[in-house]
């Protein structure tokens, strides 16, 4: 049944908010299937539920039914305490705010998965500074996040996001902040980068100017999944 | 994570610097108005603290406090004398009289006479001459203080003149007698010198001043002299213990003090609360996205305690350091602030305060982070 290339399998998730008097229901028995190795997009119209989709993936939200495996993991049996330990292993995660902490060094900044795991800074920030070079930001390791551009923030955070070496990268409109250009870069970083043969990337977006990069894409609308399609040779291709 | 936490705070320039000032002032305002409360109403038992030797004083039975005397008779001295388990009993006189130089200064002060022949009851501590010198006739001892506000500028020097009620008394010896409540000098001379300069009375005698035998207990024996002679009988503990009292139960002083103590913790608390909150509230989202990635609520609120504390130990220290350096330099300043400082007990409280501020600053930031929902890192 369990399938080791599917990094995330979800199965019949539903996820509802109380709002007002009654409680109104945003995720509707969604299936999903997300392969190690591929960049995986989730695209759809504002308000379709995509965060609050691969917030469930991530082990942040509860969904309300419905089980979720990730990277082997039944997410959904553990114990917050577990899932806690769970994301700080197995997940990275990339924002639209970037959210980097303003007092740190891009360096720092990205060692914070490696410190919260136990590692002393000094190290952490050497193994982070390492990745940051790989990513053309060598020369801004010791600078903090307001003297940085947004795509460089964002490719701070994209090496804060697979420092740790985690089984899956979350990310969130990474480029919705950016110009179209500096989009492009930070997709073509983050590509490489996080991609791995072990690893999945989810990438959460509206812009259809960055669908090129993904390996499949998984197209939401109304809180389901419409269609699932891969790429070969540039097009995409639905899957049932 | 605790670097990163101190980095944080460190990070946020005007909000620290905001934070401990916060906290300093606040020690500062406690601690320095707490030490000279304490040292006001230490000063109103100075008398009681200088005569070393006595362990028991006593008195009228209403006497309340060592600044109002019911003058005893001579008599009452041999009675003292004649209870089992005195050492010793001596007279002891204290009242206030009025002095002048011969440059024509004149100044009320405070007239303590001591037993002719043992001297009794004299402060040990002398900055000039030798109490000794009190057997000379018409010689008195009096306090630094006195001598500098009856001859300012003029250096230190035994052998004036001065008169008290038309009689001459020479200046044998300045002491270093602890500062009085009232701040008029305190001059010492024979028991029998101040009834010359007083004048005699029927009752004249203020306080008889008494030693245990070795070995007897000093409350027991005062319950004795008070069984025996009717008289009001205290060791010198108690006796300080009751004029401090009087001055802190019968004066606006210690109203004064607290509600200067009271606005110091209020503004301490409201001022590092409302900043800690908002440093906390601004990184909200930070702590927020720290949660995402797997940092556990322990953690997070080990680095806001972290945070706290650190405020807390760096303001405290400031505030206790500037409360100390202001008595150091106070004293120098004014010879009428001497004997002011800071007690360790005051400094032990108000860490304690600074504490109970830095907890009720802190609680409602806690909350804050700890309800934060991870999922707000992906809000835009
Ligand atoms: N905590 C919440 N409480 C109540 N409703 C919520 C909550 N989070 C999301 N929703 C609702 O769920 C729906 C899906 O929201 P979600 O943020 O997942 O959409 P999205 O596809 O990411 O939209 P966008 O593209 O605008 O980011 C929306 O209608 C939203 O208002
Ligand atoms: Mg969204």
């Amino acid at each position: 049944m369990t399938d080791p290339s599917m990094a995330v399998r979800c199965r019949g998730i539903t996820k509802s908010f109380p709002a007002g008097d009654g409680i109104v229901e945003v995720l509707h028995a969604i299936d999903l299937d997300i392969p190690a190795g591929e960049l995986t997009m989730l695209v759809g119209p504002s308000g379709c539920g995509k965060t609050t989709l691969i917030s469930i993936i991530a082990g942040i939200l509860g969904p309300t039914h419905g089980t979720v495996e990730a990277c082997g993991v039944p997410l959904t049996k553990l114990r917050d305490s577990e899932k806690v330990a769970f994301r700080r292993k197995a997940i990275g995660f990339v924002f639209q705010q970037y959210n980097l902490l303003p007092a740190l060094t891009a360096a720092e900044n990205a060692a914070i998965p490696l410190v919260a795991a136990g590692m002393p800074m000094a190290k952490a920030a050497q193994q982070s500074a390492a990745i940051l070079d790989r990513i053309g930001m060598g020369k801004h390791i010791d600078k903090l996040p307001s003297q940085l551009s947004g795509g460089q923030q964002q490719r701070v955070a994209i090496a804060r996001a697979v420092v740790h070496a985690p089984n899956l990268v979350v990310c969130d409109e990474p480029t919705a902040a950016l110009d179209a250009e500096t989009g492009q870069t930070v997709m073509t970083i983050l590509k490489e980068a996080a991609l791995a043969a072990d690893r999945a990337v989810i990438v959460v977006t509206h812009d259809n100017r960055i669908y090129h990069f993904a390996d499949r894409i998984a197209a939401m609308e109304d809180g389901r999944i419409r269609s699932v399609r891969t790429a070969t040779a540039g097009q995409f291709l639905e899957v049932a | 994570m605790n670097g990163v936490a101190l980095t944080m705070l460190f990070g946020d320039r005007a909000k620290y610097l905001g934070l401990v000032f916060g906290i300093a002032f606040s020690t500062m305002l406690m601690s320095n108005q707490i030490s000279i409360f304490a040292g006001l109403m230490s000063r109103t038992a100075s008398q009681i603290l200088d005569a070393r030797e006595a362990d028991i004083w006593v008195m009228d039975p209403r006497v309340l406090y060592v600044d109002e005397i019911e003058p005893m008779t001579d008599t009452q001295l041999g009675r003292v004398r004649g209870v089992d388990g005195v050492e010793w009993a001596v007279p002891f006189y204290k009242g206030l009289t009025v002095a002048h130089t011969q440059g024509g200064v004149l100044q009320q002060v405070i007239l303590l006479g001591v037993d002719d022949a043992t001297l009794v009851g004299v402060t040990p501590r002398m900055v000039l001459g030798s109490a000794l010198s009190l057997k000379q006739p018409d010689a008195i001892i009096i306090d630094r203080a006195g001598f500098e506000f009856m001859w300012p500028g003029e250096k230190h020097a035994l052998g004036k003149v001065i008169e008290i009620n038309d009689r001459r008394a020479v200046i044998v010896g300045i002491s270093e007698a602890s500062a009085p409540f009232t701040t008029f000098p305190v001059v010492y001379t024979k028991y029998s010198s101040a009834m010359n300069y007083i004048g005699l009375m029927r009752k004249q005698m203020s306080f008889v001043l008494v030693r245990a035998r070795p070995g007897e207990d000093p409350h027991h024996l005062a319950g004795r002299i008070a069984a025996e002679t009717g008289l009001k009988a205290l060791t010198w503990q108690d006796f300080a213990a009751a004029t401090i009292g009087y001055y802190i139960k019968r004066t606006g002083i210690p109203v004064n003090f607290g509600i200067t103590v009271a606005l110091g913790f209020i503004v301490g608390a409201a001022v590092v609360g409302q900043t800690f909150y908002i440093f906390v509230l601004e990184n909200l989202r930070q702590f927020g996205s720290l949660k995402a990635m797997g940092v556990s609520n322990m953690t997070i609120l080990r680095m806001v305690l972290l945070q706290a504390m650190v405020v807390a130990s760096v303001g405290y220290a400031f505030g206790i350091g500037l409360c100390a350096a202001f008595f150091e330099l106070t004293s120098r300043v004014s010879i009428n602030l001497r004997g002011f400082e800071l007690l360790w007990q005051v400094a032990l409280g108000t860490a304690c305060a600074v504490l109970v501020i830095i907890v009720i600053a802190s609680l409602a930031s806690v909350r804050k982070v700890m309800v934060v929902d991870p999922a707000i890192v992906f809000r835009g």
